[in-house]
């Protein structure tokens, strides 16, 4: 098993037609995810690689495909308005990977998925990954391998450094999900701390911050008061100048808070065995877990 | 982005919000025709991106057309926190009898925005929530309907007795909601809404963070940018799509991804060096950004030498590698390289870099090791 999403998820492609969207769509099939639908206004009926059917709208995609997730190549100035639609349209799963999209264009639509029920990963990451099972987003499939350690990450390619060096020491990963660099997320760290906590195939788990706001800071807590499975963890930042935006529009220190320093001393407070380095992970993953 | 209190109270100002007149000046006699102009006494205020201006000594009180030239002429071309002003706000003074303190922020816990407000108005607000939480008072709103009357109201309750203030301010903090929203903001601020001898109550001062997420569809907030405030290689940087940010030390740093590039900043420090920057080339791997990166970093003096540190997945490690070898053909890089490169396309990127004579390493901590022993080296 997995979190969020397995062999069976069905998924639909917000942008199929797009450049990065039909790159990744490629990657994903390949992968073996179940790609069963694209959405692109204006290029409806049309077969994308001659093979996946194309829709003007998510609702005609769902009502034709029964697609019960979604993910989104889309331009940051409509992401939001996409991601509306495919809430509205029953879509459960919403991989948001566009980078750039106004914050208060999330703060206006957020309320709106919830209500439809509707769990949004993202906007600006790299998706999430079940491997062996199924890739929704952009994360290199062949850098993971299945296993029982569950990964969540606010980064893109640090989550690929940390995860390549759990995979070329023998050590399988259950899901990996990356969360996004934004301020403003569907899904955070505590989430997915709650999903590996009740999900049977994970082992343990390993959480990758950075600095910039308090979350990590409150998953610690929770991990400390809810999760009896062991738990990793490394924050990036050490280095960084207070009030700058390290890249992530969400990493920024604050007067108020957002250290690094802060965000490894809670994590050691609540439990949780702090990476100074990526390579790390390794040591303290296999300290912590034995092998099935 | 930062905007200045001019171009603040420009977008609040517009918005509706009760301000005093006033203007900007770049010029002594500038500042001299605004105070004749506005008649009386004047405060001249340096517009720079830094806290503590008072304290800096660059808000000064002018009784005079000609004090206001004198002030203006001292405040223009000081340094305040390493950063010049080119510019004094010129606007009348006010007769104050109390201070409130009314912001408006994208708040990362409740996802929402939240409307905060404080009786201790004047002081920086950071300093309040430290010293007197008690005293801060907030709000978040759901979007869908916007600030409701009867949120506004309660919060000005907090501020103000007197019925007809507490409207007035109820009424400054819908429209700064209003603006806040309308214009992308990550941060508004009015710090103090004062309260005048005559009951009025009056923005003094205003403070705005633009998103920068916003720029990119509002060419007319993209154009309020000073590039005058900004490193001059942190503004090549941008225009060439980089994410570029100085910093003091001597290893140069080239990494895709912001996660990846904080972490090998992290890493140089572990291994006992100084890194001389972020730079993030971002997701997509036009070899051109690897050039830009390589001509910007090379331009710091500091930098004794220079790391790559590329993680492909959608970036072509390839399109890394021509970018390098690209660099090398236009211009001299006179310090060495040290790159490191695994994933999409490593086998042609090592190709590319073995053909110009260079090698690839393909594990981060041997990289970073290498880089911090070249430069100590060099030292």
């Amino acid at each position: 098993m997995s979190i969020f999403v397995d062999h069976e998820t069905r998924v639909l492609v917000q942008g199929i037609t797009g450049r990065d969207g039909s790159f990744h769509t490629r990657q994903m099939l390949e992968y073996g995810t179940r790609i069963v639908a694209g959405v692109t206004p204006g290029k409806g009926g049309q077969r994308f690689d001659g093979r996946v059917p194309v829709f003007d709208t998510v609702v005609e995609a769902v009502a034709e495909t029964g697609a019960n997730a979604s993910v989104l190549y889309v331009p940051p100035g409509l992401a939001a308005g996409a991601i509306a639609e495919a809430a509205d349209a029953g879509v459960r799963l919403v991989v948001c990977i566009t980078e750039g999209i106004p914050a208060v264009d999330l703060l206006r639509i957020l309320p709106f998925v919830r209500e439809k029920g509707a769990r949004l990963i993202g906007p600006n990451c790299p998706g999430l990954i079940a491997p062996g099972g199924a890739k929704i987003g952009i994360i290199p499939g062949n850098i993971c391998a299945p296993g029982h350690v569950g990964l969540v990450s606010r980064s893109g390619t640090l989550t690929y450094e940390v995860v390549n060096h759990l995979t070329r020491n023998g050590i399988g990963q259950s899901t990996c999900v990356g969360i996004g660099g934004d301020p403003i997320i569907g899904t955070s760290f505590i989430d997915c701390l709650a999903a590996f906590q009740d999900d049977h195939d994970t082992d343990a788990i390993v959480m990758i911050g950075e600095i910039g706001g308090t979350d990590e800071q409150q998953a610690a807590a929770y991990v400390q008061a809810r999760v009896t499975k062991p738990v990793v963890g490394f924050i990036a930042g050490q280095t960084a100048p207070p009030g700058r935006r390290m890249g992530h529009a969400g990493a920024i220190i604050s007067a108020a808070s957002g250290t690094a320093a802060e965000k490894m001393a809670a994590f050691r407070e609540h439990g949780i065995a702090v990476m100074e380095r990526p390579v790390d992970v390794v040591k303290l993953i296999k300290e912590r877990v034995v092998s099935r | 982005m930062n905007l200045h209190e001019y171009q603040a109270r420009a977008i609040l100002l517009a918005a509706g919000i009760p301000m005093l007149g006033g203007d900007v000046a770049s010029t002594p006699a500038e500042a001299e025709a605004i105070a004749r102009r506005l008649g009386g006494s004047v405060v001249i205020k340096a517009q720079v991106h830094a806290g503590g201006r008072g304290k800096a000594g660059g808000v000064k009180l002018a009784a005079t057309p000609a004090e206001a030239a004198e002030h203006a002429s001292r405040i223009l071309g000081m340094k305040i926190k390493g950063l010049t002003v080119g510019r004094v706000l010129v606007v009348p003074a006010a007769q104050i009898t109390s201070e409130a303190y009314v912001g408006m922020i994208v708040d990362r816990e409740t996802q929402k925005p939240v409307l905060m407000v404080s009786p201790a108005g004047g002081v920086d607000i950071e300093e309040v929530a430290a010293a007197t939480p008690g005293k801060i008072h907030r709000v978040a709103i759901d979007p869908r309907y916007g600030l409701l009357p009867h949120q506004a109201m309660g919060l000005s309750f907090k501020l103000y007795r007197d019925l007809a203030q507490t409207r007035a301010a109820a009424r400054v903090m819908t429209l700064l909601y209003d603006a806040f929203m309308a214009n992308g903001a990550s941060l508004a601020e009015i710090n103090p809404l004062a309260t005048t001898g005559d009951g009025v109550i009056l923005a003094l001062d205003a403070k705005m963070v633009i998103d920068d997420n916003e720029l990119e569809r509002r060419p007319d907030l993209a154009a309020l940018r000073d590039e005058s405030a900004e490193a001059p290689s942190e503004v090549e940087a941008r225009r060439a799509g980089l994410t570029f940010i100085k910093l003091d030390g001597n290893v140069g740093c080239v990494v895709n991804g912001a996660g990846l590039a904080m972490a090998t900043m992290d890493l140089v420090k572990y291994y006992g060096g100084d890194p001389a920057n972020f730079l993030d080339i971002g997701g997509s791997s036009n070899p051109d950004k690897v050039v830009s990166a390589l001509r910007i970093i090379t331009r710091d003096p500091n930098v004794k030498a220079i790391l790559f540190n590329i993680f492909g997945g959608i970036t072509r490690t390839d399109d890394v590698a021509n970018g390098i070898a690209s660099a090398l053909e236009q211009f001299k890089v006179d310090v060495p390289l040290v790159i490191r490169l695994t994933g999409t396309n490593e086998e042609e990127a090592i190709r590319v870099l073995q053909a110009i004579g260079m090698r690839a390493l393909s594990d981060m901590d041997e990289a970073v090791r290498q880089v911090v022993a070249v430069v100590r080296e060099a030292a």
